[in-house]
């Protein structure tokens, strides 16, 4: 009787790749929690939305591509990519905006690529900028949160919800300035005096009504990652420090052309969102730890750059765009030394 | 307590080492048969010294070993060889080898053997050739024979020897089983190698902190000796050999270089026993400590088993259900191979024989596409990036790879082991590293091609060169003859005094053949020294080859870019022996050139042209006698030699023609001679020859209008491409390594005849 011929190892640690997405999507659900807290259901049909949509057109490419479609879905990836571009765009966001992203994020920048593992740019991101770039009223409508709403008003309900993403009817003063709005539209109020103001900022504790909770609660679902082992610290963490050493060299002491305090913009908009499961996505990042250092780093200074100089109040998906194009260049310089030679990159050709 | 380091990456399976460790090290019953195969380290196989029907005793020798890098081989227990053939081996190939079957007797009969109670009285090349004549290699794994590691270079002084007994992979514990049961003697080993090593100023154990009885009585052992236990936690791959050496010294063995090269050997613990056995009781390595393990069977333990016990008769004596286990794997579940066959036999390095059931070591699962995750980065222990490695290896950048240090990878699994899609990744690196040396080995034999060819060309163009000097030096000759008979013609009327001697005559000749203006022994003398530098490279090159395939065998890339250095240097000396020889060659003919001249222009200008006559004439009979005899037997050649008959009449004609000429010419020499020195007679007559013979030549070919040239040209030209692709069509046909030469040949003539038909054409 012949055995199996087989090279080694034999031995293998258990888990796949399904079962990191899977673990990836778990993280996310404070976050989602928090969100609906705060900004009432539109969250939740986002993610059902994307997911819906994501997964449809993740199946129809398989199938064009003549790929086994139940293996691929069952790597999770598309749904990861469901849900990270469900939590990038406001709540309440009309469905075919939430078609057109899913399509972008799923067929162009990730099918085309040659599906997982190949795709250059991260594809929720694509989606989120395409959006942005296309529709910037829909994509600047954040609903207002729950401790910012006047007397009387209530969050949305579900009726509302949906006749909202699905008709277009509109509810009724439902949009709020988010905290990064306020602070890039602050004209003359001191930092102090613009906490004090606002509902957005004196209804919260550190860095706005409810953002700040939302960002904590992602930071929570990170760690949480990082304790399974998912990804290293070292590019969410480059990405927060290079964000907060530069928000306090910029802070002046909360004038009012300051820009805000490390506090703020680590607990603002799309910040742990981003540190945590944009920044990490292992595909479209460098590679060795010094890479992601670097990787990390440069997102961080370059979300903090936008926010303040540019034109859009927040930047996590230009930071992570931008320095998707440069992980292989990063890469490249950043060869760790292999045992027994004396220095990294052998060739510099 | 020592310091030890961490090395980069690692992971940590399931130790999965307490099913086979529970109890001492047993052994089974005698199998039916034992199979030897001829090849049980690395190196060259050695040859059985015995012929089939033979009766041999336990321990004696039956294969020698095959030059350094090899090892004998004994017989394991007493009994007859049954048969010298192919069988399979315990091989990652599965392929077959010779292998020596003996048929056991059970009397366990042993032969003499010499033992020594006192190694220190030995000299250290005794006591190596008793290690070296045990048959003893790395039972660690690899099989590297251990008397070469003992030996090292002169000029390194090793200041640590380490003992392996780290046993990272899973399943096996062997080494700790033997560590429990045999710790003196594993330190007198160590103290033994330490001893032949000139005393290291370190003796270090290396174990795993999972191995705590085995920890304790080594500990207990080497108290009171220079040898120290050092103890690190459990992490795979600890054990490999760089690793091992980083934990306990903090330092890396450099790329490419041997541990000796930073004063480091490293055995495994099983070898240090082994050694010291061979050493002390004259014992040749004839079984071993082999853990037997895997769900698949009922008793789980470690057995001392003899050598060339087939792996099948072992399974069964420990409960084997073979419709249970899917694989059967020598070695542990992270570097061990899978065999076919459970006929394999255990050799020297055959630590484990793992027989998983199907649920322990199930099937692995399709792989999913790479999400780069870095998880494999984080687990290598060479700190390599398997991930770019493998989308490299996907795309075949060779270039890449190397860039990314390919051949660093110890193969040693964690990456695989990590992965969570599945991929595998270690199999890639094996294809690619394999298809790397195929490319590696082509291109070395393409450049010693080149190489051959480029000399082959170089030897042609010198032959010709040398031709044509030789055809310049006679011109000149001719010339500066003729001028001198012009001279003397001259001195020959109304003065009537000859003053130029024939002996100058021939000493401006032989100035004017020499074909280079190069004093002749500052050439010679510069060729011989270009010889000699030749040789003496080629003696370095002859002593690092055998220097490396001493110390690193396995290394074979080196090993072959030795061998084809070596190659080139002989080139390079046979080159420069043509050289030296050629040109030595030319300075005769030009002696021998200056000696016709001299002769022509003494000799009888008619005795010569009737030699010459003569000689036209034989040639002539023979080629005659050689076309009858290929008309008869209708060769191919038939043309070619009836050519050369006409070719031959031709010169014969010429040469009689010139003959009577000569005979006219002598005549009206005589006469002049009544005018000139008897002495010089001779000489006068054959200048004037020759330019009587110069005359006729020019009138001849003044005679020949140029049309005629040009077509005669024109047909040999012709006639010379049809051979030309005759022969190239033959070479083609027979798929010669010379086409290439043959078809610039053919194209050189006709792009030649192009020119002389255009050259006709213009003229006409």
């Amino acid at each position: 009787m012949a055995f199996i011929k087989i090279t080694s190892p034999h031995a293998h640690k258990p888990g796949n790749t399904g079962s990191v997405m899977q673990t990836v999507l778990l993280a996310t659900l404070p976050g989602i929690a928090v969100l609906t807290a705060f900004f009432g259901p539109g969250t939740l049909v986002n993610i059902l939305l994307t997911s819906l949509f994501c997964l449809a057109f993740e199946a129809a490419f398989l199938a064009l591509r003549k790929k086994r479609i139940a293996f691929y879905l069952k790597d999770y990836s598309a749904l990861v990519t469901a849900f990270l571009l469900a939590l990038a765009l406001p709540p309440y966001a009309p469905w075919w905006l939430i078609a057109t992203g899913s399509l972008f994020a799923i067929v162009i920048a990730k099918q085309l690529y040659g599906g997982l593992g190949y795709n250059p740019f991260n594809p929720a991101m694509v989606g989120y900028i395409v959006l942005l770039i296309s529709f910037p009223l829909e994509m600047s409508s954040w609903p207002a949160a729950s401790p910012t709403l006047s007397d009387g008003a209530q969050l949305p309900g579900i009726i509302a919800t949906l006749q909202q993403v699905f008709l277009g009817v509109p509810i009724d003063g439902y949009t709020g300035a988010t905290p990064l709005d306020l602070l890039k539209q602050n004209q003359s109020q001191l930092i102090s005096d613009l906490y004090a103001n606002t509902s957005a900022f004196n209804q919260g504790r550190w860095a706005g009504a409810g953002w700040e909770w939302v960002n904590l609660a992602f930071l929570g679902g990170g760690i949480f990652l990082l304790y399974k082992k998912i990804f290293t610290w070292h590019a969410p963490i480059a990405m927060l420090a290079s964000l907060g050493l530069l928000a306090a060299l910029f802070y002046d002491g909360g004038s009012s052309t300051s820009s805000g305090s490390p506090l703020f913009h680590w607990l603002s908009g799309a910040t742990m969102l981003g540190a945590f499961f944009i920044v990490t996505d292992p595909v479209t990042s460098a590679v060795s730890v010094r890479g992601r250092l670097i990787y990390g780093a440069l997102v961080g200074a370059l979300v903090f750059i936008i926010r303040v100089w540019g034109n859009y109040p927040d930047a996590m998906a230009f930071a992570v765009l931008l320095m998707n194009f440069a992980a292989p260049f990063i890469d490249y310089y950043t060869k760790p030394r292999t045992y027994g030679h004396k220095s990294g990159p052998k060739s510099q050709a | 307590m020592r310091k030890v380091w961490d090395i980069h990456g690692g992971v940590h399976p399931p130790e999965s080492k307490t099913q086979s460790n529970h109890c001492a090290i047993a052994s089974i019953e005698l199998a039916e048969e034992l199979v030897l195969p001829l090849s049980q380290h690395i190196g060259a196989p050695s040859t059985a010294v015995v012929t089939v029907g033979d009766r041999v005793l336990k321990g004696q020798l039956i294969a020698e070993a095959q030059g350094l890098i090899s090892a004998p081989i004994h017989a394991s227990t007493s009994g007859t060889v049954t048969a010298i053939e192919q069988r399979p081996i315990a091989h990652p190939s599965g392929m077959t080898a010779d292998c020596i079957v003996l048929k056991p007797d059970g009397l366990e009969e042993w032969i003499e053997i010499d033992a020594c109670n006192d190694y220190k009285a030995l000299e250290k090349t005794e006591i190596l050739a008793k290690i070296r004549g045990a048959g003893i290699s790395g039972m660690g794994g690899a099989g590297f024979p251990a008397a070469v590691k003992l030996n090292p270079r002169p000029n390194q002084k090793i200041t640590t020897l380490i003992l392996n007994g780290t046993e990272c992979e899973p399943y096996i514990t062997a080494d700790d089983m033997l560590m429990r049961e045999h710790a003196n003697e594993i330190i007198a080993g160590a103290l033994l190698l330490a001893h032949l090593l000139d005393n290291p100023s370190e003796i270090l154990v290396g174990i795993e902190d999972n191995k705590p009885e085995a920890i304790a009585t080594m500990q207990a052992a080497a108290e009171n000796t220079a040898v120290e236990i050092v103890v690190f936690p459990t992490k795979y791959p600890s054990g490999g050999e760089k690793q091992l050496i980083e934990i306990v010294t903090g330092k890396q063995v450099p790329s490419g270089a041997l541990p000796a090269s930073i004063g480091i050997v490293v055995q495994n613990v099983g070898s240090a026993f082994a050694a010291w056995r061979a050493v002390r009781f004259g014992e040749p390595l004839i079984s071993r400590v082999t853990t037997v393990v895997g769900e698949s069977l009922a008793l789980q333990r470690n057995i001392e088993v003899p050598l060339g016990t087939p792996i099948q008769h072992i399974l069964q004596q420990h409960g084997w259900q073979q419709e249970n286990a899917a694989r059967l794997i020598i070695g542990g579940p992270m570097m061990g191979y899978t065999v076919e066959s459970p006929l394999v036999p255990v050799v020297k390095t055959t630590n484990c024989i793992l027989a998983p059931s199907r649920q322990e070591v199930p099937e692995q699962p399709p792989a999913q596409p790479c999400i780069r995750c870095g998880m494999c980065a984080e687990a290598c222990p060479a700190s390599l990036l398997p991930q770019q490695l493998f989308w490299f290896a996907q795309s075949e950048n060779y270039e890449k790879l190397r860039e990314h240090d390919l051949f660093d990878c110890i193969e040693c699994g964690a990456c695989s082991y990590v992965c969570p899609s599945n991929i595998p990744l270690v199999q890639y690196y094996r294809a690619s590293k394999s298809e790397i040396r195929i490319i590696d080995a082509d291109k070395q034999k393409s450049d010693r091609a080149r190489v051959r060819f480029e000399a082959r060309k170089a030897r042609i163009e010198q032959a010709e060169a040398e031709k044509e000097a030789k055809r310049v030096a006679r011109k000149i000759a001719a010339e500066q003859a003729k001028r001198l008979a012009d001279e003397k013609k001259a001195l020959a009327g109304p003065q009537g005094t000859a003053t130029t001697t024939s002996s100058e005559l021939a000493d401006k000749a032989s100035t004017a053949a020499k074909p280079t203006d190069v004093d002749p022994a500052t050439e010679l003398a510069k060729l011989e020294r270009a010889l000699s530098s030749a040789q003496s490279r080629q003696e370095r090159a002859t002593a690092s080859l055998t220097d490396m395939q001493r110390e690193d065998p396995d290394n074979t890339a080196r090993i072959e870019s030795l061998q084809a250095r070596l190659k080139q240097a002989q080139l390079k000396v046979n080159e420069a022996e043509q050289k030296l020889g050629s040109f030595k060659a030319a300075q005769n003919s030009v002696v021998a050139t200056e000696t016709i001249i001299k002769q022509k222009l003494t000799s009888s200008p008619l005795e010569q042209l009737q030699k010459s006559v003569d000689t036209i004439g034989k040639r002539l009979t023979t080629a005659r006698q050689k076309l009858a005899e290929a008309e008869a037997a209708g060769t191919p050649t038939v043309e070619a030699l009836r050519q050369g008959v006409a070719k031959l009449q031709q010169k014969l004609d010429t040469s009689e023609r010139e003959l009577v000429e000569a005979k006219a010419a002598t005549s009206t020499a005589s006469e002049v001679a009544t005018e000139v020195n008897s002495d010089h007679n001779k000489t006068l007559s054959a200048a004037d020859i020759a330019i009587e013979k110069a005359k006729a030549k020019a009138a001849a070919q003044a005679n020949m209008s140029d049309t005629e040239k040009r077509a005669a040209q024109l047909t040999s030209l012709q006639s010379r491409l049809t051979k030309a692709r005759e022969r190239l069509a033959k070479a083609e046909a027979e798929n010669n390594e010379n086409i290439d030469a043959f078809r610039i040949g053919v194209e050189k003539l006709e792009v030649k005849l192009a020119e002389a038909k255009e050259d006709v054409k213009e003229k006409a």
